[in-house]
């Protein structure tokens, strides 16, 4: 029994690998390659959703500027296909991205010069947002700011790039962002059905590597430090560890995971704008961690895929009511649901439940004691 | 010269409005540590009222609709203090000692607030009316013995999502009674507010620079609005008191410190002043339902500048930001100093629009804090945490 539950998740990734492309392909029950990239985008929230729960679950600290590194992720893809794609949609007359002739641009900015090489993009996806989280997280963690502080100061830095990406249409095409939907990636255009199975399997085959990334940071002393800061932080101190590098590394893999997220996004969606940097939009990446249960790493995945998908359905049926569930979503899982979904099944919520009507034992200290019977005997013998 | 003075003049008036809003969210941060995120959908609230109130008094004739406003920034006060009590006694008051979650959560708030604003109608109203109405009635009516049960709470759980389904399905019968159910009262697209005339136009002229009788009366507003939070922090009873519980909870609940009211006023008076911000802005342009966003960083960037619970470091805060912005923003420091160096020329040119003024402004606050990381007037205490 054990065992079945702990393959539950890799059953259903299984599942969402082999048989939800074969459901597709056929169009059974509905479900149609509109759906199946709907999925894959999905998916590709995880990983950023793994990012947060890395920061906030397990360390304490709520960023809100994760946009920054997930749409750093999303331009430094979506410039590399830019620029290696040659066809008539997006390359203009002297043989650059089209955009830059609304904008008189003949000579490529500087910063374009290095996504020329497929190698470099790629590593780009979460080298630069690594950096910028990192110099971020120092000169923040540095000075001991935390709390709301720290949120605060995050999304103060997130304003500073959208603004900046927003304004920059000689740069980086402005508000309209890059598109990459007519761009050509090994050999097939980026929008079409292939390319996108293609993204969906790739998404689907990094997940749990980022999975177990995530699990082995948080298992072992590095995560026990995590956590010690999150619990107590002044204590850690006071026993004499620097708090400072936990935090700085935590905050890089959570800004390179989202920079993955937001390269596998882009692709998916298509484009790639400072939309993505809007605070909502960074709010809304807390909102699945917390939704599918924070400071456990099934948690941020299945949040990210059920509050995602959870959006779809509403805003296809009652487009004005989003907002209002989104809303009520915030202040039900905040209030009454601090643990989350994941949490709710996992740490007796969902067993207290039970035993309210009287359909499970009530427990009176923890589950895991009380119902164990080897523990109970002993403590009756005693 | 004349423009930059100018200049200064819009960016002390952007800057009162700011203060006004700042020393809302500052309060309640300082007494709570509550980061209100829906703070700048409070000041929205204050221009729907300012609004409304506007639409009232417009059948009323020409002479008494010029007094419309002065009724508007009492309303707006009014009306968002009472929204931020309902508020805090509903919502915040759950989530004490959690500050992270208490920004979630009214993040969640703000976005119902904004939603509502776009698509409230009369059939929405009555919907709404409904589930209150069934869910009291369910609790009033439902037998003793259910109420005492252990699943008690799941159950009215259930009640409440029942009664909101039911109000819901409402919302659909009475939108379907006519255009005057279901038409909206807002939507979603801006409002325009008319100033009264006395606002309008100039207010004389000192050495001939025009004074622009609107951005005087913001500043003037904001500074009599200023100098009475001063004098209630400081003089009356409920103050001492606010200010007591600011310093230390617990010791205050010991002393016989009612601070489960003194959170609500507190509340209630921060989010007030947001609606009178909210007001004051309606003078300044047309306003829309997503008017909160633009105004909220820029209020927390104010609160990290000038130190937690200040007023005086609130106040310079604000009007550096609103000065910085204006004068840089508008790109008339290039037309003051025509021949500056180039470097300088194109670093200002760079700068010098609306939006990436805010971002040299949200810069230099960051670097500020590398050397003050607790702000501009730090609060002292002997707290490890500081």
């Amino acid at each position: 029994m054990k065992l079945f539950k702990r393959l539950i998740p890799w059953i259903l990734l299984a599942f969402a690998f082999f048989i939800l492309p074969a459901m597709a392909d056929k169009d059974l029950f509905g479900f149609s390659q509109f759906r199946l990239n709907l999925f894959g985008r999905y998916f590709s929230l995880a990983f950023v959703a793994l990012g947060i729960d890395l920061i906030w679950g397990y360390t304490g600290l709520l960023s809100l500027g994760q946009g920054i590194f997930f749409s750093l992720g999303g331009y430094a893809i979506a410039m590399h296909l830019l620029l290696v794609t040659k066809n008539d949609f997006t390359t203009g007359a002297n043989g650059l991205p089209k955009f830059f002739e609304n904008y008189g641009v003949d000579q490529l900015p500087f910063f374009w010069e290095p996504f020329w090489s497929f190698p470099v993009s790629i590593a780009a996806i979460f080298i630069v947002p690594s950096i910028v989280a990192g110099l971020v997280g120092y000169l923040i963690f540095r000075n001991r700011i935390k709390g709301v502080y720290f949120s605060i100061i995050t999304q103060a830095s997130l304003m500073v790039f959208y603004h900046f990406f927003n304004g920059q249409q000689k740069l980086v095409n402005g508000t309209n962002g890059l598109k990459t939907s007519t761009t050509e990636i090994f050999g097939m255009q980026a929008g079409s059905d292939d390319a996108q199975l293609l993204f969906y399997r790739i998404t689907l085959i990094l997940l749990p590597f980022a999975f177990l990334l995530c699990k082995y940071l948080t298992s072992g002393r590095f995560g026990d430090a995590l956590i010690g800061i999150r619990d107590d932080e002044p204590r850690l101190r006071f026993s004499g560890f620097n708090p400072t590098p936990f935090k700085v590394i935590v905050f890089v893999v959570a800004g390179a995971l989202a920079g993955v997220s937001g390269a596998l996004y882009t692709v998916q969606s298509g484009i790639v704008s400072p939309q993505f940097m809007s605070i909502s939009m960074s709010i809304e990446m807390v909102i699945w961690v917390a939704v599918g249960g924070r400071g456990t790493l099934i948690g941020p995945i299945l949040g990210a895929v059920v509050v995602n998908y959870l959006r779809s359905l509403v805003s296809e049926a009652l487009p004005e009511a989003w907002l209002f569930v989104q809303g009520a979503l915030f202040v039900f899982v905040v209030v009454l649901m601090p643990d989350g979904i994941y949490g709710w099944f996992t740490k007796g919520g969902f067993r207290s439940m039970l035993a309210a009507f009287g359909l499970a034992k009530k427990t009176a200290t923890y589950p895991k004691l009380d119902l164990d019977e080897s523990a109970q005997s002993e403590s009756a013998s005693a | 010269m004349e423009l930059v003075f100018s200049q200064i003049l819009d960016g002390l008036s952007i800057g009162s409005v700011l203060l006004l809003a700042a020393t809302g969210l500052a309060i309640v941060f300082g007494l709570m540590g509550v980061i209100n995120l829906a703070h700048g959908e409070f000041m929205m609230l204050g221009a729907y009222v300012t609004f409304v109130i506007q639409n009232m008094f417009r059948p009323l004739g020409a002479s008494v609709f010029e007094l419309y406003y002065l009724v508007a920034l009492v309303a707006s006060f009014v009306v968002t203090a009472l929204v931020g009590v309902l508020l805090e006694r509903t919502l915040i008051r759950r989530l004490y000692g959690r500050p992270l979650e208490t920004l979630l959560a009214t993040w969640g708030v703000s976005l119902i607030l904004i939603q509502f604003v776009r698509s409230v109608s009369l059939a929405m109203v009555l919907g709404i009316g409904v589930t209150a109405l069934l869910g009291w009635l369910a609790k009033r009516f439902m037998p003793s013995s259910l109420k005492e049960a252990s699943f008690s709470s799941y159950l009215g759980g259930a009640v409440w999502a029942v009664a909101g389904l039911l109000g819901i399905f409402s919302i659909n019968i009475f939108a379907s009674f006519g255009r005057f159910f279901s038409n909206p009262w807002f939507g979603p697209r801006n409002i325009d507010v008319t100033a009264p005339k006395w606002l309008q136009g100039s207010w004389g002229s000192i050495g001939g620079i025009e004074l622009p009788g609107i951005r005087i009366f913001i500043i003037v507003l904001s500074a009599l609005l200023l100098a009475a939070v001063a004098w209630f922090l400081t003089k009356s009873v409920w103050g001492v008191r606010i200010r007591s519980v600011t310093q230390n909870r617990e010791m205050s609940n010991c002393l016989g410190i009612p601070t489960d009211s003194v959170d609500s006023i507190t509340f209630g008076i921060g989010s007030g002043l947001a609606g009178v911000a909210g007001c004051a802005i309606t003078l300044l342009g047309s306003v829309g339902p997503n008017l909160g966003a633009s105004y909220i960083v820029s209020c927390f960037m104010v609160i990290v500048l000038g130190g937690v619970g200040n007023l005086v470091g609130t106040v310079i805060a604000s009007m550096m930001l609103g000065i910085i912005q204006s004068i840089i923003g508008s790109g008339s420091l290039l037309i003051a100093f025509p021949d500056m160096p180039e470097g300088l020329r194109a670093v200002t040119e760079f700068f010098a629009t609306t939006s990436m003024s805010l971002v040299l402004v949200f810069i230099f606050i960051i670097a500020f804090l590398q050397f003050k990381p607790t702000g501009m007037f730090p609060q002292k205490g002997r707290s490890v945490d500081a």
